[in-house]
């Protein structure tokens, strides 16, 4: 990988490791003398630096790699993003069921702080919304942008940079929960020195999309771009605004977020929910609206319904978050704004849901075929099917029945494992061939398994949801002909047991899947390359040569 | 419309800036107005701020994660209202920065819990919440009655907050780290503690174990306070008006 890298390049990612090594050191020291948790950070700064160091410094005497490399793309970051989302998908879906599992019988679990509930939780969400979800969003958004512009990544250092400074943001917030350094804002732990590193990693993710976009040989930007693109600038406004905070004193973890009460109830749900939006949603459907159509070799169904879609998405979804607060402190008339907008959300929302599976029209054979295929098809489904019950659950008075109960974890993992698990693992089966070219997969039997694991492991996971949550807002709210409440917390918490344990058994399901997912994408790796590189991905148009006849599956 | 369209897509700062803008629509119209409008929060003049140990304990309170299981907001419903008391103000948590309003109840809302159990059933209940409740699924907090309370810089916590809004006096920031530790030692001398936090600040040894200030100690004060900054919730009429 590194003698990829010229040397100039080899030579920034020293300085860079070098101050970031400076960087840990000097947390260290003042986090030591403050007696603070800062302390420990910075000793994982060091380390993480001195961990990226080792390969560099190895494959810093390799001569300088050859020219010719300029004409084709860049993909060694996205390979070394699939492994890293991977790892992250075993590591957080691992505590994922862990967590179920202490739902069930809360003493699974060692006699120590950094292994009860309420640690563990932050790291499981944390592990697969940010570890998984985001670095296979860097990595595929990385393929896509190459694949639909036409044009190699604008260089060579920025992906490695983004790639590995967004392991380090995670690193950080994961390890912080288990020694207990958070801000306790759900989606939002990481306190102030991890935010403002992900601001600067986000900085360079953007401008290296525009830089590539801006060299692109396709006059028009493709429709995943633009989710995408989404993605990136609004999860960076949403992060910076949530995030303004007082810290403490700068040799210490601790900050004072900037906003307090009801002020801050409502921007953390404004960023809750389009955390939702945009990365869990306006990411994965950049993904969806490339992969799909590529592995069923049909354009796009309709390109306005793509444009209707993604702005309808960009400005509804911004209104929403407020469903997060019905009937408590927040006014009323911002509870009636977010319930509005979430009803008229389910417009654009099944737009680009129906836009996918009408793609499909004409390739349903391949759907029977190719569980890569079933994988996006599935996602797209449940996709269609977790909005229609977000947007029904905004409905006030549903939300009075569902906040607080398991209705609302039901309905996430509709949408996490479902949808954003099911596209990925989807797109990874169709790029693991392409980007180490291979034919195809090492097991298709095995990718077929895993499609029927996931799938058992979410239905399992959310019907057992759905029952707890609806039976125990029922309990909450039964009166006798006394007119007194029937039922104690504890008796509705007792009736939780067997669902909690069926939940942990579908996430087992689901979290075998994802194991074997990880043999067989390791495997297919180590098998030899055939001769011909094998047909299926895009490629770069050589300079003189006219474009070649795969055309963009879109508009 | 399909035809601009199709011309702003061929550009990629045009594109960009465009999602930036109508992103930013929601947000603004739905957050800015709730730091103008007057009646988004209540008055309360007898509202009063946390001590320096209840600080710590709600500090603890986020580090442990208490918040991923327990609410701290009573909706406007019946039977949330019969069940956990008055429905929440938004002026009970202006001082709380961030909220703790939470999206969960694993286990109860805790909104209210301030004085609805002794110290010592809410320090047998964290040590291990089984030998209380036997069927509990809520974690042990055993560890925290061995952890010496952190004290010494409690003093930059108050300022921090200070600068965001919270009205700490210089008194009360010169005074912190002691003010912590008295507030759970009675037997020290508590007299400025309670001037400046108001004759209805508890102090006691909430730990049961008076020769350390512990943990324990804070995250109880701060249980017990829950629910009792301010008596807006109590006295009717209520100043917002209920929902249904
Ligand atoms: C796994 C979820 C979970 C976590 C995390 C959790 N609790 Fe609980 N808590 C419960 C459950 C369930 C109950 C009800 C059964 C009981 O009383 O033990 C409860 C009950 C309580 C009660 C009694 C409330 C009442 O009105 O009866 C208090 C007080 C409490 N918890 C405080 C805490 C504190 C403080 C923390 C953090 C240190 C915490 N809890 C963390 C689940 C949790
Ligand atoms: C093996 C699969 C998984 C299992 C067993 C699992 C289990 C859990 C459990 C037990 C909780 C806590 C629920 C509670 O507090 O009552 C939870 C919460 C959550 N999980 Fe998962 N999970 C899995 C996969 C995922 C994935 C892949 C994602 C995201 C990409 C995800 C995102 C979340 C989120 C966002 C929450 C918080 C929900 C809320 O606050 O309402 N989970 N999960
Ligand atoms: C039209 C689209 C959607 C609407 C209107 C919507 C609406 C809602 C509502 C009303 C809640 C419950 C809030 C509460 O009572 O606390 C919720 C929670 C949640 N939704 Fe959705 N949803 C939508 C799509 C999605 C999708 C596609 C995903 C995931 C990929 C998702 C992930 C979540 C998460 C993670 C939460 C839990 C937040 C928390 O309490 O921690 N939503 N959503």
């Amino acid at each position: 990988m590194v003698s990829g890298l010229t040397v100039n390049e080899r030579q920034r990612a020293l300085v860079v490791l070098a101050l970031l090594a400076i960087v840990g050191m000097a947390m260290a020291a003042f986090g030591a003398m403050r007696g603070d948790l800062l302390q420990v950070h910075g000793f994982v700064v060091l380390l993480f630096s001195l961990v990226v160091l080792a390969p560099v410094l190895k494959g810093y005497f390799a001569p300088e790699p050859p020219a010719e490399r300029l004409h084709d793309y860049y993909d060694d970051p996205i390979k070394v993003g699939i492994i890293l989302s991977m790892i992250w998908a075993v590591f957080g879906m691992g505590v994922g069921d862990w967590v179920a599992w202490l739902l069930a019988f809360p003493d699974m679990t060692f006699d120590a702080a950094w292994s009860s509930f309420g640690r563990l939780r932050p790291v499981h969400t944390t592990g697969v919304i940010f570890g998984f979800g985001g670095s296979a969003l860097i990595a595929t958004s990385f393929h896509v942008m190459q694949r639909t512009s036409r044009a190699r990544l604008a260089d060579q250092f920025s992906p490695w940079f983004v790639l590995i400074g967004y392991q380090l943001f995670c690193i950080l917030a994961v390890s912080g929960y288990l020694i207990g350094i958070t801000q306790s804002k759900e989606y939002a732990e990481p306190e102030w020195y991890a935010d403002i590193w992900l601001v600067v990693v986000w900085v360079v993710y953007l401008l290296l999309y525009l830089r590539t976009l801006a060299r692109r040989k396709e006059p028009h930007i493709y429709v995943a771009n633009w989710y995408y693109l989404a993605f990136i600038l609004v999860v960076a406004i949403l992060h910076i605004v949530n995030n303004l905070a007082v810290p403490a004193s700068f040799a210490g973890v601790k900050s004072y977020s900037a906003f307090s009460g009801v002020q801050d109830a409502m921007t953390q749900w404004w960023y809750g929910h389009n955390a939702v939006a945009f990365f869990l949603t306006a990411g994965f459907l950049g993904m969806l609206y490339y992969y799909l159509p590529k592995r069923a070799e049909r354009p796009i169904y309709s390109y306005r319904m793509s444009i209707v879609g993604f702005w309808g998405i960009t400005f509804f979804y911004m209104w929403a978050g407020s469903h997060h607060l019905h009937y408590t402190a927040l006014p009323d008339w911002v509870q009636t704004l977010g319930m509005t907008f979430s009803l008229m959300l389910l417009i654009p929302s099944w737009i680009a849901a129906g836009n996918a599976l009408a793609t499909l029209n004409g390739a349903w054979h391949r759907v029977r075929d190719d569980a890569a295929l079933r994988f996006m098809m599935m996602a797209a489904i449940f996709y269609g099917l977790s909005t229609f019950e977000g947007s029904f659950m905004a409905i006030r008075p549903v939300n009075a029945l569902s906040h607080y109960t398991d209705w609302t974890v039901a309905h996430v993992h509709a949408g996490v494992l479902g949808w954003d698990a099911l596209i990925t693992f989807g797109a990874f089966y169709a790029l693991v061939p392409w980007l180490w070219k291979r034919e195809r997969m090492y097991s298709p039997v095995l990718v077929e398994v895993h499609f029927w694991l996931a799938l058992a492991g979410t239905l399992i996971y959310v019907f057992a949801m759905w029952n707890s949550g609806i039976i125990q807002g029922l309990m909450w709210r039964t009166y006798n002909d006394s007119g007194t409440l029937t039922y104690s917390f504890l008796d509705t918490m007792i009736a939780m047991h067997p669902y909690y344990i069926a939940r942990a058994i579908g996430g087992l399901l689901f979290l075998t899947g994802t194991l074997i997912a990880c043999y067989n994408i390791w495997m297919t790796i180590r098998r030899p390359a055939p001769r011909a590189a094998p047909a299926g991905d895009t490629p770069l148009p050589q300079p003189g040569a006219p474009l070649p006849a795969n055309p963009q599956p879109a508009e | 419309m399909f035809g601009t369209h199709y011309r702003i897509e061929r550009k990629s700062v045009v594109l960009a800036v465009a999602i930036m803008i109508v992103a930013s629509i929601g947000g603004l119209i739905e957050i800015a107005p709730l730091f103008t409008i007057d009646e988004t929060v209540e008055t309360d003049p007898n509202m009063r701020v946390y001590t320096p140990l209840e600080l710590a304990g709600r500090n603890i309170y986020m580090r442990e994660g208490c918040y991923a299981c327990h609410s701290q907001m009573i909706r406007t419903l019946r039977d949330e209202v019969e069940r956990y008391g008055p429905y929440s103000l938004a002026v009970e948590s202006k001082y709380d920065h961030p909220m703790l309003w939470g999206s969960k109840r694993t286990g109860p809302d805790l909104a209210r819990v301030g004085g609805k159990y002794s110290d010592q059933w809410h320090t047998a209940h964290l040590t291990n919440p089984r030998d209380v409740v036997p069927e509990s699924i809520m974690p042990r907090y055993s560890f925290l009655r061995a952890a010496p309370l952190q004290t010494a810089h409690l003093a930059d916590d108050l300022r921090a907050l200070r600068r965001v809004g919270v009205p700490y006096t210089d008194e009360m920031i010169a005074n912190a780290t002691a003010d912590a530790a008295a507030q759970a030692s009675p037997d020290d001398d508590t007299a400025g503690l309670v001037k400046r936090y108001g004759d209805a600040t508890q102090v006691r040894t909430f730990d049961g174990d008076k020769d350390t200030v512990t943990e324990m100690d804070a995250l109880v004060a701060y249980l017990q306070i829950l629910g009792k900054l301010s008596s807006a919730a109590h006295t009717p009429p209520p100043v917002q008006t209920a929902q249904k």
